[in-house]
């Protein structure tokens, strides 16, 4: 129906299409519909154009960040951290240093030691061990909220259990509903000395707050011992608060850790420490580390961390109270990741540069419209968007924040950098008791706060520590990126139809026998038979997909064995399953409705992953919608001239190259690192780090990103035989 | 005539009001001869129990006592008795009530779960009502809620949101045993402050003014840890209404060591005494008052460690009591002459405005003891993540202290009982019931004895689950969990603060066989302390769980205002193109453009050629030109100003 009207120029004399012409004339929104496919070349140039314009703006439509929700208040009392409370901290460091002097093997000193410090200062205390978990590629277990980590039970020995030591201290008149969590990643086997600096840092905050009288939340400190990853601590200890076993099997954790007498040592220091004990729903959770500096600056530093799994972010706000108190009370520099490379790059620069032209245009033309760009800003801007997009996309937490956001919490990493060398007890001091005080008044802000974290947004890029695009504007670049996937899709199919009728009129004149076979090759059906093509390939990629599963358990394979040994059985499968259902070529497939209907499934594609990550779905359809829009088969005749259509076909090409995901990968890194380290076996360890962490940009990339790139290749390949046969006719 | 109207009256109505006055001067005095021929009219004791915490706090325990006499000796006046009260238990038939409202938490790890202080007086926070009522049963439901709200006007506090039935529950034998007249409700959000104390204190006869309550000064209570006011009113017919008020606070006393006693030191107990921890002193009784006595309780564990040098007990080498106590009452541990706790007494009457009656105690020597705790401590959380479903988890640790409670380990069972009120969008499903004990599973049946369950109804009743249970004595830990799903709310049943979360209002444990009761055999009846005789009756041991916070999907509340856009123009679109159907004649609409068909213009040049024939006429043309030259001239003109 839709796209009569493109063809109506070609088929002015015959009076029945004029009638249905008519037809769809009468209503003005199918005829604007037509009226986009008609133009559909038109449109998604113009699209894709405005598309990644919008994208390369969106560090100049970045928004300063402001505190949402009122009750915050950061800031709004002075900090109760005094020079008493660094002493305190100077003496649990030198309390740690001096257990870890002691005993060269640690065991579990550390832990009673901190354990013992949480008691003097009256606060609740119980030891919480885990055994390391390995992450397990397990394709069903995606998305559910069951760890698909299976523990270790080979490994008996007491070496192999981490213990965290957690302090609860109740709020005095709280009711105990909501908690606060503070958490200090050590590693108890191997401690550096930054790490006992963080947790001096987090056992001062703790014992001034067990004295304060404002708490309204209880508070817990998770002294995570990070031997196993500090990721796995705090993942496993949070399983163990939400989703407790109360009946385990034979052979479980405890009866293995009976025998392990350091295991006993704690258990008879404290009747109840062994018990598992909680404070109420989560608030929030802070991170926070110390590490050490190499080059001196002129201010402390502290480095914000956000990213959770899937590219879930943290409330807004959790990173506004943070950044507001770091910046404007205790005088620190809050940075963000950025991407490096970008830094430097001259493309960015150069964007930067037009922009500040137009900029400068704009203020002489009218100088209260605020469009006020500066190249440098701009740089920063793109490589720090550049980089929050990246780790969104990517779906793999950035720190072990992102374990709360799997339960749902608001959760950052806070990484100080001190600005002179550690041991310098002066610098450590000054430093101590800004940071100490940053966290006294985060936490005092979080317990102001009467509802959870809901004011401020939950989907943003950040571009600065104080600037952010919301899901508001970030959106319109993916919107225009994939609004003309549908209309290109429908104008494909209108002109496959319009092809069909010709040759259809054709047959009526030429071949008068039609059978009855021929009718369902041709038929208004024949789309069925790309569609059949496509299932296929979908299928085979759902079967690449699973492929690594088994390939991991093979053993003795570096990861370049494990590709190629991936690669050739993935391309094995692709004949076995083309003798199944028979190979696109030999089906007879027109070129331009395997187009339409790979069209349509990518914009299915890329809209579910939109709401799974966005951010992958932006990256992936930069490459995706570009390469599926300009695809065109080599063999097949264009009526345009010669140089666009070498043009159109060293495009072709190059997407072709580029979007096949491993390549996309090795010239990402190798742009990034340089061509020299580059090897096959990358992409091998990066798929196995996205499904590790159950990143669904694994999913995106096997099962929209492969199939497309494969039939973009048959596109490419086409014989395009019978179209020319029937031309010739 | 009308001039002469009143005074015709006015010998009338004096006789009258006279008549009214004699007969209420009468009457008092009629009830007070006919109590005090019976044994006792009305009364009012105040007491004050003061006790030394394990974790360097205080507890402060007041308590206030008034009874009045049956109601038909006594009318409808009282001397002493609030009136208010009087009037409720009157009008709403109250066989049994009480009321508490309570900030904080009782810690029962430190501060003991199973003397009589604490389980009569650890409450849950927030308010809790619970009534057992003289009516049948079919008045019981509109009373209780006619009592919420007079409760409400009486204490300043929203226990009328009690009223609605998903707010109450009546438990059967999981609180106390009834006969179905029992109504319990709980409001975990209710916050308590000064304006719930005033009221509380107005029904004191002396209120804050004199006596023990003079010490309520507010900075200084409300600074504790736990703050628990609370009201019990018993009424029979042969005994009266007694109404007993307690205001239990566990205060931290501000020491100078605190700050420098930080870790390592010797955890020396902070010395106190009465005027340092409420910033007043005590200067004599409340004189309607029949007794006015402060107690200092020393707690066994505490006593036990002091016994094995045999010093004097309330002045030995740990620590002073000052002053001297007026009588020391021992309690009798049942078996084998085990030291029991010990109750000093202080009399009110002595002290005046010049001698102020200051109560304390001096530490000398680090002490450490620790509190008498129930068998079973009792935690409840919540399991899951996420706005669909979750598990409620009930755990239960044993406290080590068998050989106290239990004789024989061995085939020895300890029941346990346990009432869970859930509101009604927590939907539980009662059968996911699982119980473990050690971490092992078993079998429903092998350990519940009894079970009674209310399943709840959607927006008119919440749901109500007493289930007593019976584990064995040697037990360590054992756990019950119970699935459910979270409901969903209408838009205007939610709350102001939504997005904080629903509360699950604390369960409670009671264990069945096991009292908690002093036993002093120096008391003497004539001594007539309520303190003390409260200490000695039997009450079970009881502990109240943590609320909990449920996070419930709430809608994005400016969402209404989005909604109302769409659906305008969703519904905007809907009659367009229905009128457009309606009004519409096809066949006419083909003859007129099988008219127009031979020279139809395509959409884009129709466009252009419409806004071409508008703009034709020049006047129009001249004037966008005026207006556009007008506002670039009035642009620059307040662009250069």
């Amino acid at each position: 129906m839709a796209g009569e009207r493109g063809e109506e120029g070609g088929e002015e004399g015959d009076p029945n299409l004029k009638k249905r012409a008519h037809a769809a004339r009468s209503r003005l929104i199918v005829r604007l519909g037509a009226f986009l496919v008609s133009h559909s070349a038109l449109v998604s140039v113009v699209c894709c154009v405005a598309g990644f314009i919008t994208l390369f703006l969106l560090p100049v439509l970045a928004k300063h960040t402001y505190i949402s929700e009122n009750a915050l208040m950061p800031g709004s009392a002075n900090p109760l951290f005094s020079s008493q409370d660094v002493n305190e901290a100077n003496r649990f460091i030198k309390g740690i240093i001096h257990k870890r002097i002691e005993k060269e093997e640690a065991g579990i000193e550390l832990q009673k030691f901190i354990g013992q410090s949480i008691a003097d200062v009256g606060a609740e205390v119980h030891y919480h061990k885990f055994s390391p978990h390995t992450n397990h590629f397990n394709p069903l277990h995606f998305f559910s909220s069951t760890s698909n980590t299976a523990r270790i039970d080979t490994n008996n020995s007491c070496a192999s259990f981490g213990v965290n030591t957690v302090g609860i201290i109740r709020a005095p008149r709280g009711d105990g509903k909501e908690a606060i969590v503070l958490v200090s990643p050590y590693n108890s086997q191997n401690m550096e000395y930054n790490e006992a600096l963080s947790l001096g840092l987090a056992f001062s905050v703790f014992s001034l707050l067990s004295k304060v009288t404002w708490l309204a939340k209880d508070i817990v400190w998770l002294a995570a011992d990070s031997r196993f990853g500090e990721y796995n601590s705090v993942s496993s200890w949070l399983n163990d608060y939400h989703n407790p076993i109360f009946s385990r099997d034979s052979g479980n954790l405890d009866s293995i850790s009976n025998d392990c007498h350091h295991w006993n040592e704690i258990r008879i220091q404290g009747a109840n420490s062994n018990f598992f004990k909680r404070a109420g729903t989560m608030a929030a959770a802070l991170v926070f580390k110390v590490m050490e500096k190499k080059e001196k600056g002129d201010r402390d530093c502290l480095t914000m961390y956000a990213e959770a799994s899937n590219g879930q972010m943290p409330n807004l706000d959790l990173l506004n109270i943070v950044h507001y108190l770091a910046v404007h009370r205790q005088g620190l520099r809050v940075k963000i990741e950025t991407m490096g490379s970008l830094l430097n790059s001259a493309w960015v620069k150069f964007t930067g540069e037009i922009l500040e032209g137009v900029s400068r245009l704009s203020k002489s033309l009218n100088p209260q419209w605020k469009f006020d760009v500066t190249t440098a800003d701009y740089v920063e801007g793109a490589a720090t968007l550049a980089s929050s997009m990246y780790y969104q996309a990517l779906g793999v937490p950035t720190g072990s924040h992102g374990a709360f956001r799997d339960y749902q919490i608001d959760a950052v990493t806070l990484e100080f950098l001190p600005r002179f060398y550690l041991r310098n007890e002066n610098a450590q001091s000054t430093f101590l008791l800004r940071s100490g005080r940053l966290i006294e008044g985060v936490v005092r802000s979080v317990n102001n706060l009467l509802e959870k974290f809901h004011q401020s947004f939950f989907l943003y890029f950040l571009t600065a520590p104080n600037k952010f695009v919301s899901v508001g504007v970030y959106m319109i670049a993916f919107a225009l990126l994939v609004a003309p996937l549908p209309i290109v899709a429908a104008a494909l199919f209108a002109r496959a139809k319009a092809n069909e009728i010709t040759t259809d009129d054709c047959a009526e004149k030429c071949t008068p026998i039609d059978t009855k076979e021929s009718e369902i090759a041709t038929g208004s059906w024949k789309w069925l038979q790309a569609a059949k093509v496509l299932l296929m390939i979908h299928s085979w990629a759902v079967i690449v997909s699973l492929l690594p599963y088994y390939i991991s358990h093979m053993i003795n394979l570096n990861s370049t064995m494990s590709m190629l040994t991936w690669v050739s059985l993935s391309i094995s499968t692709l004949p076995f399953l083309y003798a199944l259902f028979g190979s696109p070529f030999s089906l007879n497939v027109e070129w331009e409705l395997l187009k339409a209907v790979m069209v349509a499934t990518i914009s299915i594609g890329l809209g579910l992953m939109s709401i799974i990550n966005f951010s992958t779905a932006q990256i992936g359809a930069m490459l995706l919608v570009p390469m599926s829009l300009l695809v065109h088969p080599l063999k097949a005749k264009m009526n345009v001239n010669a140089l666009l259509r070498a043009a159109l076909l060293t495009c072709n090409i190059a997407f072709a190259f580029l979007g096949f995901p491993p390549v996309a990968l090795l010239v990402a890194k190798g742009l990034s690192e340089g061509f020299g380290k580059l090897s096959i076996g990358d992409f091998w360890e990066w798929m196995e780090f996205l499904w590790e962490w159950n990143s669904a940009t694994y999913l995106y990339l096997l099962w929209v990103q492969l199939p497309c790139w494969l039939l973009c290749i048959h596109i490419l390949l086409h014989p395009c035989s019978r179209g020319d046969s029937r031309h010739k006719q | 005539m009308a001039s002469l109207r009143p005074l015709s009256r006015g010998p009338f109505l004096l006789l009258l009001i006279f008549f009214v006055f004699s007969l209420s001067l009468l009457r008092p005095i009629q009830g007070n001869g006919g109590s005090d021929g019976g044994g006792g009219g009305e009364e009012f004791s105040e007491e004050l129990l003061l006790k030394p915490l394990p974790d360097r706090k205080v507890l402060a325990h007041f308590h206030f006592r008034s009874a009045a006499p049956p109601s038909a000796a006594n009318g409808r006046h009282h001397h002493l008795f609030p009136k208010a009260i009087a009037q409720l238990v009157q009008k709403f038939q109250i066989r049994e009530l009480e009321l508490s409202f309570t900030q904080g938490r009782w810690n029962y790890e430190r501060w003991g779960g199973s003397d009589p202080i604490s389980t009569r007086n650890a409450k849950p926070p927030g308010v809790e009502l619970w009534a057992l009522f003289d009516l049948p049963t079919e008045e019981i439901d509109p009373t209780w809620k006619n009592l919420t709200h007079a409760l409400s006007g009486l204490f300043c506090a929203s226990i009328n949101f009690l009223e609605s039935p998903t707010a109450y529950s009546s438990p059967y034998w999981g609180f106390l045993s009834n006969n179905g007249n029992l109504r319990y409700g709980a409001l975990p959000r209710e916050a308590v402050c000064t304006e719930n104390l005033t009221p509380w204190l107005k029904i004191l006869p002396c209120r804050d003014k004199a006596g023990i309550a003079s010490l309520l000064y507010r900075p200084s209570i409300y600074k504790g840890y736990y703050h628990s006011q609370r009201l019990r009113l018993l009424s029979s017919e042969s005994k009266g209404i007694i109404l007993e008020q307690t205001l239990t606070v566990v205060l931290q006393p501000n020491s100078y060591t605190s700050s420098l006693l930080s870790s390592s030191d010797a955890q020396l107990q902070p010395s106190w005494s009465l005027s340092q921890l409420f910033k007043k002193e005590m200067t004599g009784k409340c004189v309607l008052a029949k007794s006015s006595k402060i107690f200092l309780e020393l707690e066994r564990g505490l006593l036990e460690k002091i016994v094995e040098i045999r010093d004097d007990s309330w002045s030995n080498s740990f620590f002073d009591l000052f002053p001297s106590p007026d009588r020391e009452i021992k309690e009798l541990e049942n078996s084998n002459g085990q030291v029991g706790s010990s109750l000093y007494e202080y009399k009110v009457d002595n002290s005046n405005e010049n001698k102020p009656l200051d109560v304390g105690i001096t530490w000398k020597l680090p002490l450490v003891w620790s509190s008498v705790h129930a068998p079973f401590q009792a935690s409840r959380f919540l399991m899951g993540s996420g706005n669909e479903r979750g598990s409620i988890a009930i755990s239960l640790q044993s406290t080590q202290t068998h050989d106290q409670y239990f004789g024989d380990l061995n085939d020895c069972t300890v029941p346990v009982i346990v009432l869970q009120v859930v509101p009604w969008y927590v939907k539980v499903y009662y059968h996911t019931l699982q119980i473990s004990i050690d971490g092992k599973p078993q079998t429903l049946s092998d350990v519940i004895e009894k079970i009674q369950v209310t399943p709840s109804e959607d927006k008119l009743l919440p749901g109500t689950l007493e289930i007593m249970l019976r584990f064995p004595c040697s037990m360590l830990s054992a756990t019950l969990s119970l699935d459910f799903d979270k409901g969903f709310l209408h838009i205007d049943e939610y709350p102001p603060d939504a997005n904080q979360g629903f509360d699950i209002p604390s369960a409670l444990v009671t264990f069945p066989n096991i009292y908690s009761s002093r036993s002093y055999p120096d008391y003497d009846v004539s001594d007539d302390s309520s303190l003390l005789h409260n200490l000695q009756e039997k009450y079970l041991v009881r502990s109240y769980t943590e609320v909990l916070l449920v996070p419930l999907t709430t809608p994005d509340f400016s969402m209404p205002y989005n909604v109302i856009t769409f659906t305008c123009t969703v519904l905007a679109l809907y009659f367009g193109s229905l009128l457009n159907v309606l009004r519409r004649r096809i066949g006419e609409e083909e003859r007129l453009l099988a008219k127009k068909d031979s020279a139809r213009p395509g959409l884009v040049p129709l466009l252009f050629s419409r806004l071409s024939s508008k703009l034709k006429g020049r006047k129009l043309l001249l004037k966008v030109v005026f207006v556009a030259l007008v506002a670039v001239v009035w642009h620059y003109f307040l662009n250069s100003s």
